[in-house]
């Protein structure tokens, strides 16, 4: 899959921005500070003038909007950047104006038109049980759509697939010990499909945006990112957390954490499980780099395959 | 064609038309509507909730301490409504007792959600009702005739400010990520308090957004939803329903649980004080077990059967005293009645929220209610802001029980929200939620009661049934 690159519509010389400098601009980065910052302004400059807004069907399974509204706080590009100037957003259940058949039949005209040359994002899990009765989509003339379905018929028509978020990822909660709803992950829905459409893996619960906004400019750039044996972007989770954890040096003192709030120290000890979790949070901070989680609580490995049972209990050591 | 091409010809005051509207956009999850019309109005309604994921089952077993971390998983515009709620649980049952600052920083993670909330479900979810956005995507396709009222100029004014909005909105989330670690989905909300004892730093850094945020819901959202009612004044007189509320109150003012939004029940037209054991959910006509049905969720089980005959939403049915009742900024407001803004005060010319009357149990009076909430929550947290001390502890440590029993209850952004926890041998023998759309978005119950949505779209007008343009905006202003 990695060998397999997308180009939508778009070549790389267009934008005037080589890929070599576009890793550069993405893995560049200081700590508190999104990297897509550093996309404006040549970026969006690019993209203005050279493309064509990329067509964006996203599609909702068994979620919780999280990553939707996740992506509304990408700081630059803004979201009204985003939906303006670099993607064409053709159908989002959350955001979309359309509503009823009108917005159902909108979905596969733009897949029909667009065949082959859009981007189907997928947000939460996909249930197979029960034929797929659990997350219903919408109706067109009394015919019910459903997750599973909808994915099945958009799947091999799309250039690419963005799975958002670790629902739709590796299954996450829905697909938790426990769950009655066959809840599954795009790649593990695939492949029983047989539908080989190259998959990027976001995951997080939700995805920061700038892994969201960074893959979607980077596949319009210059293609598929690189991606780890988890299908995830290695720019944004090559990295270990706790082996790049501002807090390590406290933990190579055996200087732990003593309870929740405690401000000092490495919170191993109060269950962090920041050694098992590949993601650059302890760089790239959340919300305009305002915070991260290990610097409030803990890491509970919420972009991992095995999220939340592998990470589970949250606030117990993983040792 | 279902949603927008009548299945007959136009109207006729004795003639029925079915109209489905699949999906329901711009709301947080899966909706359909069904509605039948006569002589251009709704004259009866099915709400069909399309989707189930099954938090009750995947909780049992589980270290009690992670259900704020997945609970907040249910709805990620108000995670940190179910985080609160999952933590008032679990505080009750390890019986632990906040501090005051861990009390205040809970309410000011909250409150700052709370705000965001409201302002995104005004502008990027329920305005474009009423506002047409740039002619280009994910603004079109719209109804062909969709009603919109406003002249050019203000019409241009309201697609700024949805512009200005996003980025309000944004700010609201740095500032829960302040205490709350990150958004969505905080870490800072734990059984025992906040993790994050402020810093002078912090409490600087959000008082320094707040004040972006305070001036435009002063002087841009709330004048704008009031501008509205001139236009739209029609909206206010219709979408009544059953005119029954709850609210559990939310935002702990001490530890004796008086809150700012008060906790209320209103039915038939009476005041009550709230006992949860007069909460039953009923299942007839949801996608779960038959033998489940009518339960307080205190002996909820949560077990579905989606093949079910004659059901038709995977929605339970909650009931108050056996009657359906709506939940959310109205209810609270309801409850509460607080005196209104200076701006609400000037348009309506009276002083109080219940002085509105009937007009409240409307589509616009529910929009009026929240952003008249939005004000009253915004004053609050500039109150707790001055509250909160530096480096005050916010943390109560408290092992886990080896079984006991607890029950959360709060408000979401959109409505009344209850979380019941059983815990045995330290794990989750049993957890059950009742959210806040469960109250508003409900089907039948077993004694053939609409659900509060389904009761509010009788009497809508629908003149046009290739472009039922209220129904979609009936069902927005509940928020669910």
């Amino acid at each position: 899959m990695k060998d397999k690159q997308v180009l939508p519509d778009v070549q790389p010389e267009k934008t005037g921005i080589s890929r070599r400098n576009f890793l550069k601009t993405l893995t560049g980065t200081a700590a508190g500070i999104g990297i897509s910052q550093m996309f404006n302004p040549a970026l969006i400059q690019a993209l203005e003038k050279g493309l064509q807004r990329h067509p964006v069907i996203w599609i909702q399974g068994q979620g919780c909007t999280g990553c939707s509204v996740s992506l509304l706080n990408s700081v630059d590009p803004s979201i009204a950047d985003i939906l303006l100037k670099v993607i064409s957003l053709q159908f989002h259940p959350t955001v979309g104006v359309a509503e009823g058949e009108n917005a159902m039949k909108h979905v596969y005209d733009v897949a029909n038109e667009y065949n082959g040359r859009f981007s189907l994002v997928i947000e939460g899990a996909i249930p197979v049980a029960h034929n797929g009765k659990y997350c219903i989509l919408g109706e067109i003339e009394h015919r019910e759509i459903t997750m599973t379905g909808l994915v099945q018929e958009l799947g091999p028509m799309a250039s690419s697939i963005l799975a958002i978020g670790t629902c739709a990822t590796y299954g996450g909660i829905p697909a938790a010990k426990g769950n009655v709803t066959g809840a599954t992950g795009v790649m593990a829905f695939l492949k029983t499909k047989n539908i080989t459409t190259p998959v990027v893996n976001i995951p997080g619960c939700p995805p920061h945006p700038d892994w969201i906004v960074g893959s979607i400019v980077h596949l319009l750039e210059s293609g598929i990112p690189e991606l780890d044996y988890d299908g995830r972007p290695k720019l944004f989770f090559g990295n270990n957390i706790h082996d790049n954890c501002p807090r390590l040096e406290d933990y190579d003192e055996a200087f732990m954490s003593m309870s929740l709030s405690d401000p000092m120290g490495c919170r191993m000890d109060v269950g962090c499980k920041g050694p098992d979790t590949y993601a650059d949070c302890y760089k790239r901070k959340w919300n305009s780099g305002m915070n991260w989680c290990v610097d409030n609580a803990v890491c509970i490995g919420c972009v991992e395959p095995g999220f939340p049972d592998a990470m589970s209990p949250f606030y117990e050591p993983a040792y | 064609m279902a949603g927008c091409k009548p299945q007959t010809e136009p109207a006729q005051a004795d003639k029925k038309i079915k109209i489905a509207i699949d999906p329901i956009s711009r709301i947080e999850g899966h909706l359909k509507a069904e509605v039948e019309v006569a002589g251009g109005r709704v004259v009866d309604a099915h709400i069909t909730g399309g989707m189930y994921r099954g938090f009750e089952q995947i909780l049992i077993g589980r270290d009690p301490r992670d259900a704020t971390q997945i609970t907040q998983r249910i709805c990620g515009v108000c995670p940190t409504a179910h985080a609160t709620a999952s933590a008032l649980a679990l505080d009750d049952a390890f019986g632990v007792e906040l501090t005051d600052n861990g009390r205040i920083a809970r309410n000011l993670i909250l409150g700052a959600n709370y705000l965001q909330s409201h302002i995104l479900h005004f502008y990027h979810l329920a305005a474009l009702d009423y506002v047409n956005g740039p002619d280009t995507a994910p603004f079109v396709p719209r109804y062909t005739q969709n009603d919109v009222r406003l002249p050019k100029e203000l019409n241009d004014v309201a697609v700024g400010q949805y512009l200005e909005a996003l980025e309000i909105r944004k700010i609201l989330h740095e500032m829960v990520a302040l205490l709350g670690g990150k958004m969505p989905h905080v870490q800072g909300i734990v059984v025992g308090g906040s993790t994050e004892i402020p810093t002078r730093e912090a409490l600087n850094a959000y008082a320094e957004r707040f004040k972006k945020v305070k001036k435009f819901v002063l002087e841009k959202y709330i004048p704008l939803v009031y501008l509205l009612a001139g236009p739209y004044g029609d909206l206010l007189k219709t979408g009544v329903g059953h005119k029954n509320m709850v609210s559990w109150g939310v935002f702990p003012l001490d530890n004796n649980g008086n809150t700012l939004l008060k906790s209320g029940v209103y039915t038939d037209g009476k005041d009550y004080e709230v006992n949860p054991a007069m909460i039953r959910e009923f299942v007839k006509y949801s996608w779960f077990e038959d033998s489940t049905t009518g339960l307080n969720p205190t002996q909820g089980k949560t077990l579905p059967d989606p093949n079910k005959r004659g059901a038709y939403s995977f929605i339970k049915s909650p009931r108050y005293n056996g009657k359906p009742h709506e939940g959310g900024p109205l209810a609270r407001m309801w409850a509460t009645n607080p005196a209104l803004s200076k701006t609400g005060r000037e348009k309506l010319g009276v002083t109080h929220l219940r002085d509105i009357g009937d007009a409240c149990f409307s589509i616009l009076g529910r929009h009026v209610a929240r952003a008249e909430e939005t004000a009253l929550v915004a004053m609050a947290v500039e109150e707790w802001l001055s509250q909160a001390q530096p480096g005050k502890e916010t943390f109560v440590p408290a092992d886990i029980p080896q079984s006991a029993e607890g029950l959360g209850m709060t408000e979401a952004p959109r409505g009344a929200l209850l979380h019941y926890i059983d815990i045995k041998d330290r794990k989750i023998a049993n957890y059950q939620v009742t959210s806040a759309t469960i109250w508003n978005a409900n089907p039948r119950d077993d004694m053939g009661q609409r659900g509060p949505i389904e009761e509010a779209l009788i009497g809508v007008p629908v003149p046009d049934a290739a472009n039922p343009v209220n129904v979609g905006r009936l069902i927005r202003s509940f928020d669910p």
